[in-house]
């Protein structure tokens, strides 16, 4: 038997999508976006998108994006840097419209309801589709006023009572409940960073939202603090709709149920995260999750 | 495209190590399948004593393939990569070991005082066996799933083979009923072929895993 070596890994998938890191480079310009491999819809969705672009002046950061968020469902979105999956992820709260010279063009809704309408109130939809951030952002507040702050503006509180058992609830639920409750108030940026971020996830709770957007959660915590992120994820995950955007694929694949890859802003595949981290189907999924470009 | 980080690098060596111990037991059956017509002393010994630095590769494959599952967490084709070869490395290693079965059975019936013609010719059979592994190490080597395929077609010839010399030896210690050992010996060379005919067809659903995503078995 002939003692050669064939390449290991992407050359074996006679039967995959896609032409390879080459004919990638030549996506994000003016070509027509590529075609979604896999099913990006769910049956019950929580929110839709349909052919969603952003641009950024006359930049097209994203286009021809359609993808549900399903229900009790953690949706992770992946791909390198610049793949466009944090502006997606923006849209789906319009945080992008504080972004100056940004055009959000498609249709995305929530509960039917078509966030971008006129007539849509951005500060009850941000409650509804809540946002953590990369690095946590405690208000310069103390633990107890950061989860009491979005309660109160929103007006969900009847009284002093009805306050204290939101701000006690969405800190148990955030799992932070029995390290901050004899410290309510002290400030919430004297906690740990991995305590600040759930501090954040508690604020985010406390507004009753529907869904939660995470915005690379864990990226600024230790290992014990990301497992604790993790471990919170899960059991949001039985209430809320989560999207998760990561760059430690490992976390997408210990965390989500369905994993979406964006690149150079298309959406590449969606599919079960177990289906996609053992047998994706386009060849730009296989090579970045395989770490052979990124 | 070209990779540079030292966890393809290990893939490609780790290739490179199962190739060669493919090498070496396809190379052990064809020794096997030699010593079965000629009852060649010196191969049988050196079949059976050598065996050692096929389970000594078996062992290094498997560590390989505990240290890439721990410190790289492969996914993807990467990761079906090293199930399959953690699958095919025990296949290959009993296929080496079969070779010995064959070597020790032909030993004893070289050591029989009782001269007999073998009951069955098992020429066209090894013939058969070690085409038949040869092509599911070919797919493995080139990834080739239609090889792959064909190899189960293969199984089937063998396994009519091996029901052949059954009723051959079994007609046989009908007739010589005073010499039961050879006989089955001459039965076991039949069983051990056949053996390899499955462990090369196992090899061929790994192949099928690794290029397809899908867990295969022959039916």
């Amino acid at each position: 038997m002939e003692l050669t070596s064939p390449q290991v890994g992407t050359s074996t998938q006679s039967t995959m999508e896609g032409s390879g890191f080459a004919a990638s480079q030549q996506a994000g310009g003016q070509s027509a976006p590529r075609q979604t491999v896999g099913d990006p819809f769910v049956a019950n969705p929580r929110m839709t998108a349909r052919d969603v672009a952003v641009y950024y002046g006359e930049k097209c950061a994203i286009r021809g994006i359609s993808i549900d968020v399903g229900c009790n469902e953690v949706l992770a979105m992946i791909g390198p840097s610049g793949c466009g999956k944090s502006t997606f992820l923006r849209c789906l709260n319009r945080m992008n419209d504080t972004v100056p010279g940004c055009r959000v063009t498609g249709e995305i809704r929530l509960d039917e309801e078509d966030i971008y309408a006129p007539s849509v109130d951005v500060v009850p939809l941000r409650a509804r589709v809540g946002m953590v951030f990369q690095k946590p952002n405690p208000f310069p507040k103390s633990i107890f006023d950061n989860v009491a702050y979005g309660p109160k503006i929103h007006g969900l509180i009847r009284d002093k009572a009805d306050l204290e058992e939101v701000v006690e609830t969405s800190l148990s639920k955030a799992g932070l409940w029995e390290e901050v409750k004899d410290r309510l108030h002290e400030p919430g940026t004297g906690l740990s960073g991995g305590q600040q971020q759930r501090l954040c996830i508690a604020r985010a709770i406390a507004v009753s939202p529907e869904v939660i957007l995470m915005d690379e959660p864990c990226s600024a915590l230790d290992p014990i603090a990301t497992a604790k992120i993790e471990e919170l994820i899960a059991e949001l995950r039985t209430q809320y709709s989560i999207v998760i955007v990561t760059h430690a694929m490992q976390q997408a694949s210990r965390v989500s149920q369905r994993t979406a890859y964006f690149h150079l802003g298309d959406l590449i595949e969606v599919g079960p995260t177990e289906r996609i981290f053992t047998n994706p189907r386009h060849r730009l999924t296989e090579d970045y999750i395989t770490g052979r470009f990124g | 495209m070209t990779t540079h980080y030292t966890f393809h690098h290990e893939l490609i060596k780790l290739n490179k190590k199962v190739l060669k111990m493919s090498a070496m037991a396809e190379d052990r059956v064809r020794k096997a399948a030699d010593v079965i017509r000629t009852r060649d002393q010196e191969l049988i010994q050196w079949l059976i004593v050598s065996d050692y630095e096929v389970d000594e590769m078996e062992m290094e494959v498997e560590e390989e393939c505990l240290k890439i599952l721990a410190l790289h967490q492969p996914v993807a084709s990467d990761l079906r990569f090293i199930i399959m070869v953690i699958k095919v490395n025990s296949e290959i290693e009993r296929i080496a070991d079969i070779a010995v079965n064959i070597a020790m059975r032909v030993q004893g019936i070289a050591n029989s005082k009782w001269t007999v013609p073998s009951p069955y010719d098992y020429t066209e059979m090894a013939d058969k066996v070690i085409a038949m592994l040869k092509m599911s190490l070919d797919a493995l080597v080139n990834r080739d799933v239609k090889a792959a395929r064909q190899v189960f077609l293969l199984d089937d010839e063998i396994d009519a083979m091996r029901t052949e010399a059954y009723h051959r030896v079994k007609d046989m210690i009908r007739r010589h009923p005073e010499h039961p050992g050879q006989l089955i010996n001459s039965y076991l060379i039949g069983r051990h072929l056949e053996r390899i005919g499955d462990r090369a067809t196992n090899i061929a659903e790994e192949v099928i895993y690794l290029v397809e995503g899908e867990i295969v078995r022959c039916p």
